[in-house]
């Protein structure tokens, strides 16, 4: 089951600890991935971890330019792109009353922009082939607000709206395009909260822990596969049942 | 009918399972070949890839019948 063998995804913030978890899942059952990022650093590592189908494709998100461009140089790199998960997202965190324009534009920039040029870039090649997996990268928050987040939930609430837009565009075409909703997952992340914080978020999950990358990366891995074909337009939310959508 | 005519309407017969007849010089895409919006996107890439052209979006939406196209087409190239 899910062999995604003779495809090829993109997948954007690879140097992140669930964008790692998701290239492995994928070039674990076939696939090969193009690994995106700011830091290349991490993405040789990862692209040498993982050896043959691997391919290191630097690119800053905040660039519109350079956004534009990932896609092309993708299916240069690995003949198509079969698969496109935008995983990439930073936070600007602040109180609404305190946000700038800057720290509200960067977020939706990053977060939503660069999903929605990335989808468009990957379109064409998926309608020829008559097949498309794309799998946005949305968050509980964007379900469910948080404070000090106005920002990044709407980026992530945005994700989710757009992505279903888009799924009944392409429907006809076999391309589904889903959103998947992490929770609190042990992340680079979530290593900066405090101990006190993160018993306070312990308490509003009904299993008592955080999930793992790989636990995501699971996820994206059945959207992305064949089997998957019948579902889109809908957000998988996998967060230990914090929020039960 | 042009070269360029004639591959235009082999696009449009393929792409779009309609008799050759039926796309006429007025034939329009959607209302008389039975296309749809995503269709006519579909159409414009493949005429972009036959013929090896760029056509802007603003463009696209011009060429809504089969002389449409072929008149871009011949201009274009």
């Amino acid at each position: 089951m899910f062999d995604l063998t003779g495809k090829s995804a993109l997948i954007t913030g690879a140097s992140g600890g669930i964008g790692g978890a998701i290239a492995k899942a994928l070039h674990g059952a076939g696939a090969n991935v193009g690994l995106s990022g700011t830091r290349v650093d991490p993405l040789n590592e990862l692209a040498a971890e993982l050896g043959d189908r691997a391919f290191v494709l630097p690119c800053d998100l905040g660039d519109a330019e350079a956004v534009t461009a990932l896609p092309k140089q993708a299916a240069e790199a690995m003949g198509s792109v079969d698969i496109l998960v935008n995983n990439a997202g930073i936070t600007r965190d602040n109180l609404f009353m305190r946000m700038s324009d800057d720290e509200w534009q960067s977020v939706i920039d990053v977060n939503l922009t660069s999903t929605f040029r990335l989808c468009k870039g990957v379109l064409r090649g998926m309608m020829k082939a008559r097949w498309g997996r794309i799998v946005n990268i949305s968050s509980v928050v964007g379900a469910t607000g948080n404070p000090g987040q106005g920002n990044y939930a709407a980026a992530k609430a945005g994700m989710v709206g757009m992505s279903k837009s888009l799924a009944y565009e392409v429907a006809s075409r076999g391309i589904t395009v889903n959103a998947l909703a992490p929770g609190f997952i042990e992340t680079a992340m979530t290593d900066k909260l405090t101990d006190d914080q993160k018993t306070a978020i312990l308490t509003q999950i009904p299993t008592g822990r955080m999930g793992a990358p790989a636990e995501i990366a699971a996820g994206v891995l059945y959207l992305s596969s064949p089997e998957a074909a019948y579902v889109t337009g809908t957000t998988l939310h996998i967060n230990g049942g914090m929020a039960m959508l | 009918m042009s070269d360029i005519a004639v591959r235009v309407k082999k696009i449009v017969v393929e792409h779009l399972s309609v008799e050759e007849e039926k796309v006429t010089e007025s034939a329009s895409f959607i209302d008389d070949l039975g296309a749809d919006s995503l269709d006519t996107v579909e159409l414009v890439m493949a005429f972009e890839e036959e013929f090896g052209i760029e056509i802007p979006d603003d463009a696209a939406e011009t060429i809504q019948t089969f002389g449409d196209a072929v008149k871009f087409i011949t201009e274009a190239q």
